[in-house]
């Protein structure tokens, strides 16, 4: 398959010499995601953000796959923002292929009809005696055939299905199969694909001073900045101090002269305050429960073990390796906007809003994405583009630094979680109470996982701490902590009840699937079934030389069962290898899917690991890359991902590979060493003093 | 202010600015050389790493004063079409995910095989740790860059 990729990416490197136009004369369009022009190139617009989830990929393959193309043939365009195409061009939730699926196969499914229709009043014969294959129709008895250009005129004119059929999976032909990325050729040639390589004739170059959260600006002396060679203007407001200019250079020499004073403008908080205002609301009694079953109160009283476990996570940043950035011109006639953005219609309409200016005349040109995680899905940096744009009347890219990235960012919330378990005298778990509390992380639970069903006394509530520290989702939502928490926990209670920890789980599903307390809202076969599978590919508990530790995590639709393997060398635990079992259902793109997993599983392990942001009075401590720490090459474990074979429409990938990680090192450390890790960064915990993992 | 010819993709290229200014920042802002990017400002991520003379740095950190006439190979310049065997490899292996760190991984790559032709596993490993990819594609890049060991002639 190698080879295959290898072709691809030579002829993306062709491609490039050759202008747009010339390949696509006379394209005519057959829905909103696809276009054939005469000379048989097939363009398929790739709606959605893309911001390393593979989507501008794995998008036009389930089309090209239902239109029978030839790969080969498929030209992929990113499309702009246009709500009147398209909907649902968003980046979140791992959400897009489980909205988009049958909509991209219906695009593709449509015109593989017309086209054969075309043929068929072509060589006046039915239609049903017509099959396709890459990307021609042919007509077996005569012998004749035509490929998809040739008919492409013809075949647009045609009415368009209402029914479709969509392929098997046996005769896939592109899903499934490891098919490469189509930007790869402008990836490694260098080529400007992103938010910041945007450059415009007339265009200046604004960086901005943010107050630190919880305060407004006192004073500001602007005076030495603006007089700084190269800089245009100097500009306040709300709360913030743009340096405008023509070089990023001289607008970061000027910036360093500004003179700001804050004062307080509401609660300035610190990570002492956030630790103590955690700690009472774990503590605080009545709540309104998200979910109960049984009676937890007596359950609880009379239960022959109890246990109770906390856990804690701090504040992260998302630390896109490209800053946050976008480019705005406001003109008198409309306003342009390009820039990466996971929720486009979103940033369009808070400019609309802030501008005051009509939706349709905003354009929002969408640009691959140096990563996402969730930060982007916030439109306060765009915001910030098309306002100073606004005021000065031209043209103007707004850029983050990394230490305004860090600092002046959105982060993931910072989060506690207290866990009880009541365990009968013979082991058997009847109850069970949690409750999340977070800074603004919303609903911090999920109150319909794994153990509801299974667990006949079940009560989980949640708090929120409304502050002014500005937080955003954060790859898999509180989910990316919860996944830890909740799976380490289940450890310990496997471990106090004396059983194998994925033996107990089994167990336990069975139960909700054979007499479930209340509604089960997760698919129990399918959970299962990556248990049973991580169980086999990872040799559980065969090989006595090694430490095993296990999660399995439900999230964004996809079931994931992980198994860390950690070896004792001179005496310290060595992460050296995870096994991952997946269901997602169909899985669109191998190539895009493996990387999805792993990436997912690297992600989770370096957080867990080292990310902590601290705030004192406002003021995070973490500044750059050498105080927030992410995981390098020499710190990974190898790892093995297998896929469940399933037939179900995809579900999502971009984010469930994360929460399930920074547990399955956990309960590994546990098995090697004895001590369990509660705390993230787990660096920073008293059991890991001294300890070198990877 | 001063000017500065500087040789880069083996062309010489005048620019007018001032002595501090990072070689990342000539590059980005007055070349239209937009394929080395920014990550970090303080050569902690290597999203900027160059070639200097043959020799991986990195440019947010690299004055333009300090360069004089020594040769800076960027992305742009490290083939023509994509067909340097580190580029090649990668293409092979489809080692991007978001991308964006990927051309200071090529760059650092590049220059530590031209050092070091047939790299064990731990060498490509501590040749690489200076680079930060946030998408998680280490896996791939360490198989990219055995790979491309093996594609040099």
């Amino acid at each position: 398959m190698a080879g295959g990729g290898f072709l691809l990416s030579f002829r993306w490197t062709d491609a490039l010499t050759a202008p747009l136009t010339e390949s696509a004369a006379g394209e005519v369009s057959f829905n909103s995601y696809l276009s054939i022009s005469p000379d048989n190139v097939i363009t398929i617009l790739s709606p959605n953000p893309e911001v390393g989830q593979n989507i501008k990929t794995s998008f036009p393959m389930i089309v090209a796959e239902e239109l029978d193309a030839d790969w080969k043939n498929v030209k992929v365009v990113q499309a702009n923002l246009d709500t009147q195409k398209f909907n649902r061009q968003a980046t979140a939730g791992s959400g897009a292929m489980q909205h988009s699926w049958d909509r991209l196969r219906k695009a593709g499914a449509t015109a593989r009809l017309m086209l054969m229709e075309a043929a068929a009043k072509r060589w006046n014969v039915s239609s049903a005696t017509l099959t396709t294959e890459n990307g021609f129709v042919l007509h077996k008895e005569t012998g004749r055939k035509l490929n998809y250009g040739a008919l492409a005129t013809e075949a647009a004119t045609m009415a368009v299905p209402t029914e479709v059929k969509f392929k098997a999976k046996k005769d896939y032909k592109l899903i499934g199969k490891p098919i490469h990325n189509v930007d790869n050729a402008e990836m490694i040639t260098g080529k400007p694909l992103y938010g910041l390589d945007v450059y415009r004739e007339g265009m200046l170059l604004a960086m901005i001073e943010r107050p630190p959260f919880g305060t407004k600006i006192k004073s500001a002396d602007v005076t030495a900045a603006k007089a700084m060679p190269g800089i245009v203007d100097v500009v306040i407001f709300k709360d913030k101090v743009a340096v405008l200019g023509k070089s990023t250079w001289q607008v970061t020499k000027a910036r360093k002269l500004l003179k700001v004073e804050y004062e307080p403008d509401g609660a300035v908080e610190s990570t002492a305050d956030h630790d103590r205002l955690m700690k009472q609301l774990l503590d605080k009694a009545e709540v309104k429960p998200s979910r109960k079953d049984g009676d937890v109160e007596a359950v609880f009283k009379t239960a022959a073990k109890v246990i109770t476990r906390e856990y804690q996570a701090p504040f992260l940043s998302h630390a896109c390796m490209e800053p946050m950035n976008f480019f705005a011109h406001v003109r008198s006639d409309g306003v342009e906007l390009i820039g990466p953005a996971q929720l486009p219609e979103d940033t369009r309409k808070n400019v609309a809003k802030l501008l005051g200016v009509e939706l349709e005349k905003i354009t929002l040109e969408m640009t691959r994405m140096g990563g996402g995680f969730g930060r982007r899905q916030r439109s306060d940096y765009s915001m910030e583009a098309a306002e100073l744009s606004s005021l000065l009347k031209a043209p103007v890219k707004v850029m983050w630094t990394r230490e305004d990235d860090m600092r002046g960012g959105q982060y993931r919330p910072a989060m506690r979680y207290r866990f009880q378990a009541a365990l009968d005298a013979e082991g058997n778990w009847i109850g069970y109470r949690m409750r999340g509390v977070g800074v603004n992380s919303g609903n911090s639970t999920r109150p319909d996982h794994f153990p509801a069903g299974a667990v006949p006394n079940f009560l989980v509530d949640s708090i929120d701490h409304k502050s002014p520290v500005t937080t955003s989702p954060w790859r898999a939502p509180s989910e990316n902590f919860l996944g830890f928490a909740e799976q380490s926990f289940f450890d310990e209670i496997a471990t106090a009840a004396n059983r194998d920890p994925i033996e107990y789980r089994l167990a336990y599903l069975d139960k909700a699937k054979k007499s479930p307390t209340g509604a089960v809202k997760y698919d129990i076969d399918r959970m299962k079934g990556v248990i049973e599978l991580v169980e086999e590919k990872s040799g559980w508990g065969k090989n006595k030389k090694v430490f095993q530790g296990f999660s399995a995590y439900f999230s964004h639709g996809s079931y994931i069962a992980q198994v860390a393997e950690i070896e004792m060398q001179n005496g310290n635990p060595v992460l050296l290898k995870m096994y991952a079992a997946v269901d997602c259902g169909v899985v669109v793109n191998l190539s895009g899917a493996y990387q999805q997993v792993k990436g997912g599983i690297i992600d989770g392990l370096g957080h867990a690991l080292y990310g902590e942001v601290t705030l004192k009075d406002g003021v995070p401590d973490q500044k750059n890359f050498d105080t927030y720490r992410l995981i390098r090459m020499k710190e990974i474990p190898d790892i093995e991902v297998y896929f469940v074979d399933s037939a179900i429409n995809p579900t999502g990938l971009g984010e469930p590979a994360l929460p399930p990680a920074a547990a399955a090192l956990a309960n590994a450390f546990f098995k090697a060493t004895g001590k369990r890790l509660y705390n993230q960064p787990f660096m920073k915990e008293e059991v890991m003093k001294g300890v070198k993992l990877g | 202010m001063a000017n500065y010819t500087l040789q880069i993709n083996n062309k010489n290229y005048r620019v007018d600015v001032e002595e501090d200014t990072p070689l990342l920042w000539v590059l980005r802002d007055n070349l239209g050389l937009v394929g080395t990017k920014y990550g970090c400002g303080i050569a902690q991520c290597g999203a900027c790493t160059v070639h200097l003379n043959g020799t991986a740095v990195r440019s947010c950190v690299l004055p333009v004063s300090a360069i004089g006439t020594k040769k800076i190979t960027t992305i742009e310049g490290l083939s023509a079409h994509g067909e340097h065997p580190v580029q090649k490899a990668w293409s092979e292996l489809d080692v991007p995910q978001c991308g964006y760190c990927q051309a200071g991984q090529m760059m650092t790559a590049a220059a530590f095989l031209s050092k070091n032709s047939k790299p064990s596993s731990e060498q490509i490993e501590e040749a690489m740790n200076g680079n930060i990819c946030r998408c998680g594609t280490y896996h791939r890049i360490r198989e990219a860059v055995a790979l491309a060991a093996t594609k040099r002639k």
